[in-house]
């Protein structure tokens, strides 16, 4: 890769999050900024989660996506607390349940993609419905409890510094390190750029665009673990926030919606940009019509002044 | 009709020139870069003259008509249509000049009906009820050449059979409405037609010959040309290298016009490596297709004309080796560059690696280093003209970019290195390394199975099979392979 002195793509989330520090700050004063940022920061985490997964999706080839985001997390936060049925030694359990129907799902969402030869926006859409039915079916309108231990772990502080969003950075770290240093990211981004190409250079191209369709069910149904910790409970509606936006991270975030490339950090521009953006409007007093106005224009702006990489 | 009031002679177009000459072009040279696809070619075509034009593939057939028809641009050279010099030419002229050409890519659209698509080139068909009118237009002429070919003309073109497509595409060159028709190019029209309507296209384009409409043929099915040409022009590396009238021409005449400008060359390979235990035996789909066995260390080449099934049996092969018990580690080294070749986001490094990942994995992890390492000595060895291993692929002309796809092949632990016609549109210094190259891998014991369409690459071969219609038909070993031998049987039938 070669290095430009240019801003690469992914900064600009970055910076215009920054800018909405500054203003949100300014505007309701400097004794709020630290707690603006940890609370950007704890929202942003699991956006960054779901987002993680999503690129991995993304960057296997033009068209690849997966809808089933949302609903592969809600199932997931469902399954795992009735696991843990309100107990902290079933901790450990209740997360490989959660991080098991993530990858099941995952699965399942390729096998629709490559048996039934669907594009990916339709099969992924229709096992949300699947997938969705399914928790409605285990807990139904109510919302289910989860261990006190798994709300404690996500609200933990560390000396003032909280210990989740630092944990997902880790993620980060190791996502960005799968992409640039182990085969099988290297194979994804084959196989995103060209498909022809990689199955001739020996690649085996379902293999990996199965695991990455795991993987982002098993990022989604992480999400959902934590989520229901984070917010008190498992609800039918929680994942519904995360279809655009863990779509939004990627692309903000400098991830090739025509495959092939792949930005872990720019999610993280992206993650805060959002959550800065609507804790801004919030404090501005704006209406909530308005300030989804606001976001869509800002999106449409953003990826519009962003400078892309000419693809021949 | 030209409308060009500063001209006198508003209706050149109309007439012929002294010497009676339609189409008369000198010296035509195109050239990509430093490649040559057209090197100086005259040519020339007579109203109601029916000309057949041969050559093996690469020849220059297609750009010489392309730029008769304004599809691509001379580089150099004239060009005289009906008398008068022509500077710029285009598609759009030359269909106002009433020339028309049948490609060999089809050329309709598909989403439209074959009414439609007769629409398009006739401007005139406008106004209310075009859809009706072009009907009447296209309806008779496919009636005319094809009776009783039972197309629907409001149906998709999409949905019609590619031999009724074709159909389509050949009667809707001979449609005429406000422009005059005077000469259409048919390039390998008859290889989706069966065996009826390739008769009647042939007597029709008798028919139109004697109406004052030229025809130029191109096809590999020689005995089309001597049934209705009255001259045929035979192509070799980008030039006319013979025209004879067409009475008393016979096949083996002409396959051996063909040949013979070849120079003859010294054998590079030349020994018939001792028979052994070949790495791959893959069999024909039936007994007229051969089996394919490949040793160790031998130079396997494919032949014949493009597209008769070499590229499909290299995949076979490619992928049954992947798929064997012992899996045998094979490589391909893809000739579509752009589509099937490069992976355009990233570096030279990144290409070349990407077969050899599994070997510079290091407790894991992709060692940098050891990629580095490999990228670098082997874009040395094949020469690749960049400023660094970490320059964008897209940044490289064609020939360097192949050699980065063949130092992605012979870089990684390949015991057999498929070649798809790699060197299409390669300069001749490029292929000179890499020829070089291949020899002396093959004597370190790799096996090479290598499609080409140029028949001077087969010298570098131990055995060939040649292919038609499909099936590897002929095999020939050593001294016996020679291009007459490779042209006769790729063209097939009778014996000379």
């Amino acid at each position: 890769m070669t290095r430009r002195l240019s801003l690469a793509p992914w900064t600009y989330g970055f910076i215009v999050a920054l800018a909405m520090w500054v203003v949100t700050s300014a505007y309701s004063g400097i004794d709020s900024a630290g707690a603006t940022l940890s609370g950007a920061l704890a929202f942003g985490a699991f956006s960054v989660v779901v987002g993680t997964g999503q690129m991995f999706v993304v960057a296997s080839g033009p068209g690849n996506i997966d809808l089933s985001v949302p609903s592969v997390l809600t199932l997931a936060a469902y399954v795992s607390i009735t696991v843990m049925q309100g107990s902290d030694g079933m901790l450990l359990p209740g997360l490989l349940a959660a991080l098991a129907v993530g990858a099941v799902a995952g699965a399942a969402n390729f096998l629709a993609i490559v048996a039934l030869r669907l594009p990916p926006i339709i099969a992924t859409l229709a096992w949300s419905f699947v997938f969705q039915s399914l928790a409605f079916n285990l807990g139904g309108q109510a919302t289910l409890k989860p261990p006190a231990g798994l709300s404690r772990f996500t609200l933990m502080n560390l000396g003032g510094v909280q210990f989740m969003p630092i944990a997902v950075m880790v993620l980060t770290l190791v996502a960005m390190v799968v992409l640039k240093r182990t085969v099988w990211g290297r194979q994804l981004l084959a196989t995103g750029q060209s498909e022809p190409a990689a199955r001739l250079a020996g690649i085996n191209v379902a293999r990996v665009r199965l695991i990455a369709y795991m993987l982002c069910g098993t990022a989604a149904a992480l999400a959902g673990f934590l989520l229901a910790g984070f917010s008190g409970g498992a609800a039918l509606n929680m994942g519904d926030a995360y279809l655009m936006e863990s779509i939004a991270v990627v692309v903000l975030g400098g991830t090739s919606v025509a495959g092939g490339q792949a930005n872990a950090v720019g999610i993280w521009g992206a993650a805060l940009f959002f959550n800065l953006m609507s804790t801004m409007l919030n404090t501005f007093g704006i209406q909530a019509g308005v300030r989804f106005l606001l976001t869509g224009v800002l999106i449409i702006l953003i990826v519009a002044l962003v400078p892309r990489p000419r693809v021949r | 009709m030209m409308n060009d009031p500063t001209s006198p002679k508003r209706d050149a177009a109309e007439t012929v020139n002294a010497d009676g000459l339609l189409i008369e072009v000198r010296d035509v040279r195109k050239h990509y870069d430093a490649v040559h696809a057209l090197g100086g070619v005259d040519f020339h075509l007579k109203p109601g003259e029916v000309v057949g034009l041969v050559g093996h593939n690469g020849a220059g057939k297609s750009t010489l008509m392309n730029v008769l028809a304004g599809t691509i641009e001379r580089s150099s050279g004239s060009f005289r249509l009906g008398g008068r010099e022509i500077g710029a030419w285009s598609a759009a002229s030359a269909q106002q000049a009433g020339l028309r050409c049948i490609f060999q890519e089809l050329s309709l659209c598909a989403n439209l009906t074959s009414a439609e698509n007769t629409r398009i080139v006739h401007r005139s068909l406008r106004g209310l009820g075009w859809r009706r009118r072009a009907r009447q237009v296209i309806g008779p002429v496919l009636d005319e050449i094809f009776p009783g070919h039972g197309i629907d003309l409001d149906r998709k073109v999409a949905d019609l059979p590619i031999g009724e497509r074709q159909m389509v595409e050949i009667a809707r060159a001979f449609t005429q409405t406000s422009i005059k028709l005077r000469a259409v190019i048919l390039d390998e029209p008859t290889s989706a037609l069966g065996h009826e309507a390739t008769e009647q296209l042939l007597a029709h384009i008798r028919r139109a010959a004697g109406r004052g409409i030229a025809c130029i043929l191109i096809t590999h099915r020689l005995n089309e040309i001597l049934a209705v040409c009255d001259r045929t022009v035979v192509m070799v590396d980008g030039k006319v290298v013979a025209e004879r009238p067409t009475a008393g021409l016979s096949r083996a005449a002409l396959v051996e016009l063909m040949g013979s400008i070849e120079r003859p060359r010294e054998r590079t390979a030349g020994k018939v490596a001792s028979v052994q235990a070949p790495v791959i035996r893959h069999a024909g789909r039936d007994t007229t297709d051969l089996t394919i066995d490949v040793g160790k260390g031998e130079v396997i080449g494919f032949a014949g004309l493009d597209g008769h099934g070499q590229r499909e049996r290299l995949r076979a092969m490619f992928y049954a080796s992947r798929r064997q018990r012992e899996a045998l580690p094979g490589a391909y080294v893809a000739g579509d560059r752009g589509s099937e070749g490069v992976f355009s986001l990233w570096s030279i490094a990144d290409n070349l690696t990407i077969r050899s990942l599994n070997a510079l994995t290091r407790g894991g992890m992709i060692s940098g280093a050891a990629a580095r390492k490999l990228a670098e000595t082997w874009s040395n060895r094949l020469n690749v003209k960049a400023p660094s291993i970490d320059t964008p692929i897209l940044s490289l002309s064609g020939g360097n970019q192949q050699k980065v796809l063949f130092a992605r092949a012979l870089s990684s632990d390949a015991e057999v290195i498929f070649l798809d016609d790699p060197m299409r549109g390669v300069d001749v210094g490029t292929k000179q390394e890499v020829y070089r190259l291949i020899r002396a891998e093959a004597e370190n014991g790799r096996a090479f199975v290598w499609y080409t369409t140029e028949l001077e690459e087969l010298t570098n071969c131990e055995r060939i099979y040649v292919f038609r219609e499909g099936r590897a038909v002929t095999r020939l070993e050593g001294e016996a392979i020679e291009t007459g031998r490779i042209l006769q049987a790729s063209f097939g039938g009778d014996h000379v």
